[in-house]
């Protein structure tokens, strides 16, 4: 037996006699989705169970190394993982932008102190973070951020206003964009920090989306005191570290939190909203637009394994996560269209029992949000024409 | 693992080392212009079998590499690159799987060291009308002394011309439209009764229609179970929608390369057209499908490799996926090169053309998402 069947052979067993049976429920949506944080109320005891059994192994954050909470698994045995999981139908036990984006880029830009400090705690579903980057005048420009944070000698000094910051009122902390120096060229004077969503001057407003629900905030500082320790990376080369944290946010956004990998066919679930009881699509024009909407997904979803086989050791994919954002999101927010156009008015509901609270309307709504989140599309389309195409600038 | 192994990765470079040298799209060019016979260089044909990928799909025994579909379809792709017209699909591996598959001892003796020599050349004739459909076959195959008596007539044949013999599906049983019944032999291609006349395609390549007229086979010209073939038919056309598939790959590929070149190089409005937000997009958004397409390529050849039979959803997915992505990238270079990419000077147009071709043969991208869809029971 080859170590990966034997490590294959071992997760098999330990998945078997440790994920409980409610966890191995295909995932609803929203209301099913575990994110930790000080303020956490787990929803079922097997909700938690599930966080607790599978953060001691280092499985929230399998390719960490052992020290931060990780599992130090290699990229195989990583796949091999979530191939399991997948075969028993295994939900995943935490999400968190802690483990999307914050991770890696501390893994990268960290100092051992801040590694010890905060991974361990996002591993285990502990502290909850949010993405302090966008404000009211920066927003697909991000770099001409106006966030000031001011040296105070032992500690900086920040104010100003972001915007857009999902989950900002249950987050435990930001890692936030500021100015460091107004002087420099926009981009050079941009630092990145981690501070406490507690801390004195720090409040929050949520704004509702045209879904209904309120994921996202505007976020104020008002003489927000920052230890100076809490400077991740070189003072004024934060950007560095935002566009490397942006590349694991698009390459996530494109492919799992786009809500396409883990999901059934769109053909199997157009017909079944469609109420065509086995008997195919009947709609013509539906039948081959979901036609072409599975075959790009198949084919997308082959890209990410291809792209992940082709990413030298956990170097991440680079400019290239801009396509899994740009094609991942797009091919979301058709997925979403064809749900609706299959159930009709049935679709339209947005309350009551039958619809589960409008879900499928709601749904819908929020997809169009996935091509603006993480950079616009047509950002992804200059990135791409720009870092990878290499054509001249305008 | 969705990538290329090492010897994979050796013969994709080779392959485009010599095709760049010895086929650059000006042979396609020459050929056309010539109004060659054959369509293709008897020589380039030679030199490829010698280096042994006229045999890449032929078991060692047989005097091949066995190197399997993943590797033949780098050799298409290549040969997109440069438009290299030759018998590949239809005869390396279209006619080499049928006799593979379905062959007794002596007609793969017979036929596959030949093949693998370069020695000789067979068409595979399936269709019989406009549209790409297998199963609709008419052909009639009647009992006769000590074989069969073929009628009827097929279309759409690639490399008829020339060729040594042609595999014809034929209906022994059954009604058009039906997958019992079906039966395929090999044919001489100088058999009394049979008619080959080639048809000028948009492509300039080989092609012909047939014309059958009590064309006399023996039982031992069969492939595969008389009255039972479709499943051996449907592999070996698994096996050349792959090879298309990876095919029109490599026209997107090239003539996307070649578009960017363009775009970095044409100047307008005092600055190059590549500039400009509203073509970056474009590109960009056609960079995107064309990774996703080869993805699928890729998918497609390696399950060909883990089983040639059972891989016909990740097969028409490539076939459909590379054919819309390849007519898309066509198109973009043409729009993206003015009014000289109207022009028959350029390229582009030559690109355009086979792409069109090698989307339709072997069934067109609707053909396939049917495919994709009744396999998905929707
Ligand atoms: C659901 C959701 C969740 C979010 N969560 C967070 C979060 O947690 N933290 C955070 O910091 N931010 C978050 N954002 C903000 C997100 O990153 C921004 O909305 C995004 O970067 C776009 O900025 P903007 O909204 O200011 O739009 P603008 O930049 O004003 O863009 C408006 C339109 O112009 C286009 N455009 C802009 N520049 C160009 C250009 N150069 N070329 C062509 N077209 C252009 C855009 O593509 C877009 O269509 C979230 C957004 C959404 C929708
Ligand atoms: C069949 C045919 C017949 C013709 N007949 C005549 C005729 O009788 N008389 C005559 O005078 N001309 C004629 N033309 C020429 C035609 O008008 C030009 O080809 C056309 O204006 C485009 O110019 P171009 O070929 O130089 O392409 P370019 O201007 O070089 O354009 C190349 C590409 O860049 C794009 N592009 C250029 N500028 C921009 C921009 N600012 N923003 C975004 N994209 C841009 C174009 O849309 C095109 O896709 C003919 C052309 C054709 C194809």
């Amino acid at each position: 037996m080859s170590e990966l069947d034997a490590f294959r052979h071992e997760v098999r067993l330990w998945l078997d006699a440790h994920c409980p049976a409610p966890m191995r429920e295909l995932t609803r949506g929203e209301e099913d989705i575990v994110w930790g944080g000080r303020r956490w109320a787990f929803r079922s005891e097997a909700e938690r169970v599930w966080l607790e059994r599978m953060a001691e192994r280092g499985f929230t954050v399998p390719t960490w190394p052992k020290a931060y909470g990780g599992a130090g698994l290699s990229r195989d045995e990583e796949r091999v993982l979530r191939e399991e999981m997948a075969r028993i139908g295994a939900r995943s036990p935490l999400e968190s932008f802690g483990i999307w984006m914050l991770g890696p880029a501390l893994l990268k830009f960290g100092n051992e102190a801040q590694k010890r400090e905060h991974l361990p705690r996002i591993a285990r579903g502990e502290i909850r973070w949010c993405q302090g980057y966008s404000e009211p005048n920066a927003g697909s420009d991000l770099a001409s951020l106006q966030t000031r944070a001011e040296d105070r000698g032992d500690h900086w000094v920040v104010n100003g206003q972001k915007v857009w910051t999902s989950y900002a009122d249950q987050a435990d902390w930001i890692f936030c964009l500021v100015r460091t120096d107004p002087a420099a060229p926009k981009h050079r004077g941009i630092s990145f920090v981690l501070f406490d969503m507690a801390t004195p001057g720090v409040s929050t407003r949520p704004i509702r989306l045209i879904s209904g629900k309120s994921p996202f905030c505007e976020t104020f500082f008002d003489d927000v005191r920052v230890p100076k320790e809490n400077l991740v990376g070189e003072l004024n080369r934060g950007w560095d570290i935002a566009k490397y944290l942006l590349t694991h946010e698009r390459e996530m956004i494109g492919g799992g939190a786009g809500g396409l990998l883990g999901t059934r066919p769109i053909g199997e679930v157009v017909a079944e909203l469609a109420g065509s009881d086995g008997e195919g699509i009947s709609d013509p024009l539906l039948r081959a637009d979901v036609m072409r909407a599975e075959i790009d997904t198949l084919a997308f979803a082959l890209t990410m394994d291809r792209l992940r086989d082709e990413a030298a050791g956990g170097q991440g994919i680079g400019a290239r996560s801009a396509m899994l954002k740009y094609y991942g999101t797009e091919l979301n927010k058709r997925r979403t269209e064809l749900m609706l156009r299959a159930a009709g008015s049935d679709g339209l509901e947005w309350e009551g029992e039958r619809s589960g609270g409008g879900r499928l309307a709601r749904d819908w709504l929020r997809a169009k949000g996935n091509s603006i989140e993480g950079g616009t599309s047509e950002v992804m389309l200059g990135i791409i024409a720009k870092a990878i195409l290499e054509l001249p600038g305008a | 693992m969705l990538t290329l192994t090492e010897e994979q990765g050796m013969l994709q470079e080779a392959a485009r080392g010599f095709l760049s040298e010895s086929a650059p799209v000006s042979q396609l060019r020459a050929l056309r212009d010539a109004r060659d016979e054959l369509g293709y260089s008897r020589d380039l044909w030679r030199a490829m079998a010698e280096l042994g990928w006229t045999g890449i799909l032929i078991p060692e025994e047989h005097g091949g590499l066995d190197f399997g579909h993943m590797g033949a379809g780098l050799v298409c792709q290549e040969m997109g690159r440069t438009l290299a017209a030759s018998p590949y699909i239809s005869t390396a591996i279209m006619a080499a799987t049928a006799i593979r598959r379905g062959g007794g001892p002596g007609q793969q003796a017979r036929w596959l060291p030949a093949i693998a020599a370069g020695e000789a050349v067979i068409a595979v004739a399936v269709d019989e009308a406009r549209k790409h459909d297998p199963a609709g076959t008419a052909l009639r195959a009647q009992a006769s002394c000590n074989g069969f008596r073929l009628d009827g007539h097929k279309t759409f044949v690639a490399d008829a011309v020339g060729a040594d013999a042609i595999i014809v599906a034929a209906r022994t049983g059954g009604e058009p439209g039906e997958a019992e019944g079906l039966s395929l032999f090999v044919v001489d291609a100088r058999a009394q009764g049979l008619d080959i006349e080639r048809t000028l395609m948009v492509d300039s390549r080989n092609a012909a229609r047939l014309t059958l007229d009590g064309v006399q086979v023996d039982e031992a010209d069969a492939l595969g179970p008389v009255g039972g073939a479709f499943e051996l038919l449907e592999t070996v056309l698994g096996a050349g929608r792959a090879g298309l598939a990876a095919e029109m790959s490599g026209i997107a590929q090239e003539s996307f390369a070649r578009t960017l070149g363009y775009l970095r190089e044409r100047t307008q409005f005092g600055r190059p057209i590549g500039s400009f937000q509203a073509l970056q997009h474009r590109a960009a958004h056609l960079y995107c499908e064309i990774e996703v397409a080869k993805s699928a390529v890729l998918a497609g050849g390696q399950a060909l490799d883990r089983d040639p039979t059972g891989a016909g959803f990740l097969v028409s997915l490539a076939k459909a996926k590379a054919g819309e992505v390849a007519r898309l990238a066509v198109a973009e270079a043409v729009q993206m090169h003015g009014g000289i990419g109207m022009t028959d000077a350029v390229d582009i147009g030559l690109f355009m053309k086979r792409a069109r071709v090698a989307g339709e043969w072997l069934g067109d991208a609707s053909f396939h998402a049917g495919r994709i869809a009744r396999l998905r029971c929707f």
